[in-house]
């Protein structure tokens, strides 16, 4: 993992715009699925798969690579896609998403597809598997230099197991151990703020013996510095809180919670109508991807 | 009335008594002896579950999570995704009963070699009282798919069944009990995932009544099956230590050669091994069959022999369900 070009973060904002096109895609041909949370992890999941990860897209099983563990499995149209984009499989099967036979389960299940490190859906799963995995690491390979990254909802921090393996990741001080949640503010019964309450956040991980970083989700050098301070640490597992704006990338539907669960076609219809939706949500990520095609960066 | 691979004094009023949770923790450390991989994890109730003689052994292979047992289904995946096998151990009622989701997608579902343990099951805990007895875990594994389900009868074959479960690839439930009860098997008594063993047969004579019987419980059945012979009543009794995968093709013979079964478990009679035979025979050979267990109510506080008794699980109860499914 190196610092970032400009040149770089110009490459991974257009990964990351062909990705969000992927997602969009992807949720109108299934019919069903999330929208607000794939959408804002995507400049995470294009840092990760297009920059840092130690990785071998043409074979998943390589036993030296870093390991992604997806807890909050509805996200995974994004990261199926970011998956597709990296070479994992061809990019046609991400439009099988959520159908009879496909790969591409409706939520992550590991031995359908090559590249999921586990499977999940149900909340607060997660982080508990990176701690095994990183615990088992230390055991065998003290030294090895791999990490774990493991990608967390800031709804499911309300699971009280996410809290159990926060209170063994201290405990065990398993400084290979990267949580990186997205922090959107947005659950599907409304705002957090409303439906329960995190903050202070920070706090909480620092309570539980956390390195803690607040990083803009959007903006890959920001990211970038964390991750790589995060890997610096020493002695303690890493939180980077990334504050996400949910259903980043399509302006109109961007910050309103109604977009968590439901796909372009289906969503709250204030702001577009809904047959409009899906050419309207691809119409602005193209427009935008010129817009960082053009945009100055040098 | 012959009785094979079993212990001498399986009749006598010294038999041996040792629980299942020490010849589960005697085979654990057998099996870290063996296996370098194998690592075992605690949710507090390190000695309970008798997990000490491993971390003992091999402290730096043993990982105590505190009480969370959820999130100790989420370590244990994780720490098998990395190669090792994972044991975790609690009593029966928190894995799992507290983390049955998290078994379900993150172990069973996910497909990762963990080994769940769980001690103290049934209602034999005795003082402890109905908080802390499951008498609904058979239920709970045996419904997912791919899941091994044993229930070993004794210390020895609690051992055994260790030892195997170690060696097997893929997700295993071992049913374990708090009391010290008889050892009716031997060291060579056989042990195989998946087989069901007959371990007494009337001499001659018509079988009239067949006892499947699973766990502690065992012993009950067997008790009952020579009171049976000895009153005239051809009795055989099946050992049914694996529950998932169900031993069909010894199960199906067995029923064929009765007139009625008599299944002994010391478990909800919904949803437990009695539920397993019925199911399966339903469809393969309906016959008459009588299960004995916790008929839809909690446990209590008491003693154990009490509370067997009291629920229905004692010689007695055994002997009065098959005097009444047999034409005699």
């Amino acid at each position: 993992m190196s610092s970032l070009s400009d040149e770089d973060v110009r490459a991974l904002e257009t990964r990351a715009n062909a990705i969000r096109q992927s997602v969009i895609e992807m949720l109108v041909a299934a019919g069903s699925g999330h929208t607000a949370g794939p959408l804002d992890m995507a400049d995470v999941l294009t840092l990760l798969y297009f920059h840092v990860l130690l990785h071998q897209p043409s074979e998943p099983d390589w036993p030296g690579r870093d390991r992604v563990i997806l807890s909050n499995g509805h996200i995974c149209p994004a990261l199926y896609a970011t998956l597709a984009h990296a070479g994992y499989f061809p990019k046609e099967e991400l439009l099988t998403l959520r159908k009879f036979g496909s790969r591409l389960q409706g939520h992550p299940h590991r031995e359908a597809l090559p590249g999921l490190e586990t499977t999940s859906g149900p909340l607060g799963s997660g982080l508990s598997q990176a701690v095994g995995m990183a615990l088992a690491e230390r055991m065998d390979n003290p030294y090895s230099g791999r990490y774990f990254y493991c990608l967390m909802s800031d709804g499911e921090l309300q699971e009280g197991q996410s809290w159990e393996a926060c209170m063994l990741g201290g405990k065990e001080r398993l400084h290979n151990l990267i949580a990186i949640i997205d922090r959107n503010g947005i659950q599907i019964d409304g705002y957090m703020q409303d439906v329960m309450p995190l903050e202070p956040l920070r706090e909480k991980f620092e309570a539980f013996n956390w390195d803690v970083q607040e990083v803009d989700g959007h903006n890959f050098e920001a990211l970038n510095d964390a991750i790589g301070k995060a890997q610096a640490v020493y002695g303690q597992p890493s939180i980077i809180i990334a504050h996400t704006i949910p259903s980043k990338g399509v302006d109109v539907f961007e910050r309103d919670f109604r977009w968590h669960g439901n796909p372009p076609g289906k969503g709250p219809e204030d702001r577009v109508p809904r047959e409009k939706q899906a050419e309207e949500a691809l119409r602005r990520l193209r427009t935008l991807a010129g817009a960082i095609m053009a945009s100055d960066h040098s | 009335m012959r009785a094979k691979h079993l212990n001498p004094k399986l009749f006598d009023a010294d038999i041996e008594q040792m629980s299942t949770r020490d010849g589960f923790g005697e085979g654990l450390r057998e099996a870290g002896e063996k296996d370098p991989r194998v690592v075992a994890l605690c949710a507090d109730l390190t000695e309970s579950t008798r997990m000490n003689m491993f971390a003992e052994a091999f402290p730096e292979r043993f990982v105590q999570v505190g009480v969370a047992e959820q999130n100790m289904s989420g370590v244990a995946s994780g720490m098998a995704a990395m190669g090792k096998v994972p044991f975790m151990a609690s009593y029966a009622m928190f894995s799992p009963g507290r983390n049955w989701e998290q078994i379900r997608t993150t172990i069973v579902y996910n497909n990762r070699n963990v080994k769940i343990v769980g001690s103290h099951a049934g209602v034999s805990v005795g003082p402890d009282g109905a908080t802390h007895q499951a008498i609904e875990d058979i239920a709970l594994t045996r419904v997912l798919p791919n899941m091994v389900v044993l229930t070993p009868c004794d210390a020895l074959e609690a051992k055994k069944a260790t030892l195997a479960a170690a060696e097997y690839d893929g997700p295993v439930y071992i049913r374990l009990a708090r009391e010290k009860t008889s050892v009716v098997t031997t060291e060579v008594s056989p042990f195989e995932i998946g087989k069901a063993e007959v371990y007494l047969t009337p001499d001659s004579g018509e079988q009239k009544v067949g006892i499947i019987a699973c766990g502690t419980l065992l012993h009950n059945a067997l008790l009952a099956g020579k009171r049976l012979n000895n009153e005239g009543i051809g009795a055989s009794v099946m050992n049914l230590a694996t529950i998932k995968p169900l031993d069909e093709d010894a199960v199906l013979a067995f029923a064929k050669e009765h007139q009625a079964l008599i299944t002994v478990e010391e478990h909800q009679i919904a949803g437990g091994m009695g539920s397993a035979i019925t199911e399966f025979l339903s469809e393969r050979h309906p016959m008459k069959i009588t299960r004995i267990g916790v008929r839809d109510q909690f446990g209590q506080s008491g003693e154990p022999a009490e509370l067997i008794a009291h629920y229905g699980m004692d010689v007695d109860n055994i002997c009065e369900a098959a005097k009444r499914g047999v034409v005699v």
